[in-house]
């Protein structure tokens, strides 16, 4: 098994390449043979990658696993996971077979829709395990395409308006990721993450068409990468593409998208901002807790008047990215546990609330908030299963909202307590908005005359819920299951940063002297 | 003496092939000999192509440095022989279909290619003029080749007109080389050069440059592109696009680093100039364009800029960028053209782009090759197209010029947005009547297919082309 993570990475995109090749007809046959063909495919993926979570040594801080082969530039083919990355390729895997199911009503066009998302979920691992600079920005921004024709062809009524924006806002961040790219390899010599990890980018402080640079050339890398990770993340003010493209995906489009392609933003500013550009990163730290804290307070209220769930729920993922981007930036050991932490609670949270939208969209053929009401009393598995991710996502102790949250917040406070303060609003705010939005849709007298006959959950859709619930709960009691596997990575790279910056400060004192 | 013929015997060859299909068509069945002469033009440019890649070695001069074959022509003039041959074998179904197909085509593209081989070997300011003519000649003739249609008539003129205008720039500025630098041997120059660039010899650098830029269509010299590319029969569009563009290329770089190597600063913000224009007027002016054929003119405006971005950082590096460019943008240009060249209608040429609203429903193969290879023009990895872009960003990154390398990436996302609206069209339109129909042709699918097929596969090892390009423009700047 010594290929392991590209057996894992490219087992979907080779079972799109059949599908494409094989695959015949529009019938109804073959419709269900693509879908039993992705099924089984993003369920042997996430078996295979059981291997890498069993095989996994959290003690040692290293990339494990690791692949090389030569490439072409001088690039090299390599591959491999540590504990900071090693959950999301579990958390990809995992969402993967959830996001297939709950798209077994889709008619159109289901080959072309499975092979997208297939490609898709080699693209996201892909990213994860990615080792060399351009390999991470290949799979990075060749992602942009199936997610593209996702919301393009299977989205809503204004999905060309939203995947032209999804897609030139991304990519407009993403390229100024490149030029920095470029600017790495020209100056360490390698595109090799492992080594780049080690090599110190300069941080003198210098001149730039008059205006100094603090930070020096970390500090323009790091606003290069900022620029790409920020609209990936979303951070505001950059998040406008996000509710958008949301609202006009297609159910298991959002998931994917909220669940999984969220993260690779924070996953960048982790292994890249914070582990290669100490110094730039300490140098914009403070700008990046404000912008996250206005992110959880201004999002918050605007989930509030949403009409729409998917952008209620939208805006809300925003603003949990914003405890994100906080932890991340407190640059300590809680806070990036915390980010993590909260990143994968997210995935499934997140993931869930879109599916609850999903189900009820299937029956109504509606996402607005005023159609519905009353909902428990025809469905009440659904007013279970959704009040357990209202109460996930608004963070209540038990579930694992709580701890991602929590850890955030206890970092950030120790850093910079005025952002701790504002932050914590948020808290209150995003219990406002989630509750609000239940006790529209679910509770009260069922009214509405359309409503009369709508359905409970179905055996297949229940099916789904249960490992995002189990998930939820599990790591809300015991959070200790993904803090052990992070830990001692984390503590490595927070080591580092200090080191670095220790490092940095020496310097400064010693050219002035 | 004969040591000079064997290095030129390549176009010799062609051009010798060129004369007797000239003489044997006009003297016997004329354009009953087109098919049959298309296709040998094709086969003579195929093996020539494998002869000079698989024999030729080392650099040697000819005619007392008029003539140079070395690595960097070899390079070229494979990459152009190609492409040239793709595209005769792409256009005999279409021309022959639509009475177009005249004896005369191949023959002009076979001479059109000599020219184009006699310019990436120039060593001496004649010779390029004399290759320049000898390519620009042709193609004059070619652009108007549909006689009795009004476009295609103005598309000949008006390439002929400005052609001659930017010859005689170039001549110009030639003489004034001539005068300051007392030679015309890019040898001599060079030396010339190294002491420090006179302000007469400057000039006249700055008019070659002017008439490089109007034959790669580089911005501010690029008016003549959507009209012609417009007005010609698609298949010559094709070929305009195509090999003229390589042999353009590297005869801009063959000046500029054989001639004026020492004096790159002086040419460099130039270039650099030229480069930022064309990518930002190409990613603009794409947008408003409803008939794809001059769409892809503005595409190639922008992929020239991207191309001399490569060139203005003035560095091996930079000459490699340059040939790995061109190489992968010939590639996807004949592919996007074997696609336009299948849009028709009832046997009708089609080339509004609206016309392919829904087409991925009907043609879900066709439809997916299209969308790689728009996604790699657009330079979005894991397209080939992507590591052109790379290529010239590090170039242009490590000759200096970072502001230039953030001015690419930004226009390519401007880009973008043409390129994701053909995307947009085939797959997220509604369906609504037949808009096309027709348009089997195998060849132009193979062409299409393979095309595309290059770009997901090349990423894995480039097929050796980046050695190749390594090689070439190694033995270029020294």
């Amino acid at each position: 098994m010594d290929n392991l993570l590209s057996i894992v990475t490219f087992m979907p995109a080779l079972a799109a390449l059949i599908l494409a090749i094989f695959l015949r007809g529009e019938d109804e046959a073959a419709q269900r043979n693509a879908k039993w063909v992705a099924m089984a495919t993003t369920g042997l993926t996430f078996l295979a990658s059981l291997f890498i979570l069993f095989e996994f040594d959290p003690n040692d801080t290293g990339f494990q696993f690791v692949e090389e082969g030569t490439w072409i530039m001088g690039l090299t083919y390599k591959m491999g996971v540590d504990g900071i990355s090693v959950l999301f390729v579990m958390l990809t895997t995992f969402m993967m077979p959830l996001v297939i199911a709950a798209s077994w009503s889709v008619t159109d066009r289901v080959k072309e829709y499975m092979i997208a998302f297939l490609l898709l979920e080699t693209l996201m691992l892909g990213v994860f395990m990615a080792l060399d600079l351009v390999l991470f920005y290949l799979f990075f921004e060749a992602g942009l395409i199936p997610m593209f024709l996702i919301i393009g062809i299977w989205g809503g009524a204004n999905r060309i308006y939203a995947s032209f924006k999804f897609f030139l806002y991304t990519f407009l961040g993403s390229v100024l990721m490149l030029v920095a790219m470029v600017g790495m390899f020209a100056d360490a010599g390698t595109t090799d993450i492992e080594q780049l990890l080690n090599h110190q980018f300069g941080s003198e402080t210098f001149s730039l068409l008059g205006i100094q640079v603090v930070g020096g050339m970390q500090t323009l890398l790091f606003l290069a990468f900022f620029a790409s990770f920020a609209v990936k993340m979303p951070m505001w003010p950059v998040h406008t593409w996000l509710p958008d493209a949301h609202v006009q995906a297609p159910t298991a489009g959002s998931v994917v998208l909220a669940a999984i392609l969220l993260k690779l933003g924070g996953y960048g500013f982790i292994r890249f901002s914070i582990g290669m550009f100490p110094v730039g990163s300490d140098v914009m730290a403070p700008l990046v807790l404000w912008m996250s804290a206005i992110a959880i307070v201004y999002t918050s209220l605007v989930a509030l008047v949403q009409e729409d769930m998917k952008k209620l729920i939208a805006y809300s993922s925003v603003a949990h990215m914003g405890f994100v981007t906080m932890g991340i930036f407190a640059a300590n050991q809680q806070g990036l546990d915390g980010a993590i932490f909260q990143m994968l609670s997210h995935g499934f949270i997140s993931g869930a609330l879109f599916l609850c939208v999903g189900v009820i969209y299937d029956r109504m053929h509606t996402r607005e908030i005023d159609a519905y009401g009353g909902l428990v009393n025809k469905m009440p598995a659904y007013a279970l299963i959704f009040m357990l991710f209202t109460m996930a996502n608004v963070g209540l102790p038990g579930t694992s909202g709580f701890v991602g949250e929590f850890l955030t917040l206890m970092a950030v406070f120790q850093v910079n307590t005025w952002v701790a303060a504002v932050a914590t609003t948020g808290v209150i705010f995003s219990a406002a908005y989630a509750l609000w939005l239940y006790r529209r849709v679910v509770m009260g007298d069922l009214i509405k005359e359309s409503l009369k006959s709508i359905t409970d959950m179905s055996r297949r859709e229940r099916a789904i819920f249960a490992p995002l619930v189990v998930m939820t709960i599990l790591l809300g009691v015991y959070p200790a299951l993904i803090l052990d596997i992070i830990g001692p990575s984390v503590a490595a790279l927070v080591t580092q940063y200090d080191t670095a910056l220790v490092a940095a400060e020496a310097a400064t004192q010693m050219a002035a002297n | 003496m004969s040591a000079d013929l064997t290095i030129i015997l390549p176009e010799i060859l062609l051009s010798g092939f060129a004369i007797l299909a000239l003489i044997g068509a006009v003297y016997t069945s004329k354009d009953d000999l087109a098919s049959p002469l298309v296709w040998s033009t094709a086969a003579v440019f195929l093996a020539l192509a494998a002869w000079i890649g698989f024999t030729g070695q080392g650099s040697n001069v000819a005619f007392s440095g008029m003539f140079i074959d070395d690595g960097f022509s070899r390079f070229a003039k494979v990459t152009i022989l190609i492409s040239a041959a793709a595209v005769l074998l792409m256009s005999e179904g279409y021309m022959s279909a639509r009475g177009l197909l005249r004896f005369e085509y191949p023959v002009l593209v076979a001479l059109a290619v000599v020219g184009m081989m006699m310019m990436v070997s120039a060593g001496d300011l004649m010779a390029l003029y004399m290759g320049l003519e000898l390519q620009s000649l042709s193609l004059y003739v070619v652009a108007s080749l549909r006689r009795d249609s009004v476009k295609s008539t103005e598309a000949g003129l008006k390439y002929f007109v400005l052609g001659a205008l930017s010859s005689g720039l170039l001549l110009y500025g030639a003489s004034l080389v001539y005068g300051y630098a007392g030679t015309t041997l890019f040898s001599g120059i060079v030396q010339v050069a190294q002491e420090g660039v006179s302000l007469g010899l400057l000039f006249g650098l700055v008019f070659l440059m002017a008439g490089f830029a109007f034959k790669v269509s580089a911005v501010p010299f690029h008016m003549w592109t959507p009209d012609v590319y417009e007005g010609s029969p698609t298949p010559v569009t094709a070929f305009f696009a195509t090999a003229p563009k390589v042999a353009a290329m590297a005869l801009f770089a063959r000046v500029m680093h054989d001639a004026f190597g020492g004096a790159v600063a002086d040419w460099q913000q130039i270039m650099a100039l030229l480069s930022v224009l064309s990518m930002f007027l190409g990613a603009f002016a794409a947008i408003g364009q409803t008939n794809i054929k001059r769409l892809m003119a503005f595409s190639s405006i922008a992929h020239m800029g991207y191309a001399l971005m490569g060139l203005a950082a003035g560095t091996v590096l930079g000459v490699q960028a340059m040939l790995v460019y061109m190489a992968i943008y010939v590639t996807m240009n004949v592919g996007t053209f074997a696609f336009i060249l299948m849009m028709e209608k009832d046997g009708q040429p089609v080339t509004e782009i609206s016309s392919l609203n829904s087409y991925a429903k009907k043609e879900p193969g066709k439809a997916l090759a299209m969308l790689v290879l728009m996604f790699s023009l657009a330079g979005v990895p894991p397209m080939l197209g992507f590591f052109g872009k790379f290529y010239v960003l590090r170039a242009a990154y490590e000759g200096g010029l970072a502001w230039l390398a953030i001015a690419g990436v930004i226009a390519s996302v401007i880009g973008a947005y043409y390129y994701l609206r053909i995307v947009f069209f085939m797959y997220f339109g509604d369906a609504g009547e037949d808009r096309l129909n027709g348009g089997k042709s195998p060849i132009l699918w193979v062409m299409l297919m393979g095309s595309a097929a290059v770009m997901v596969l090349g990423i894995v090892n480039m097929f050796g082309v980046e050695g190749a390009a390594a090689a070439a423009a190694a033995t270029l700047v020294n």
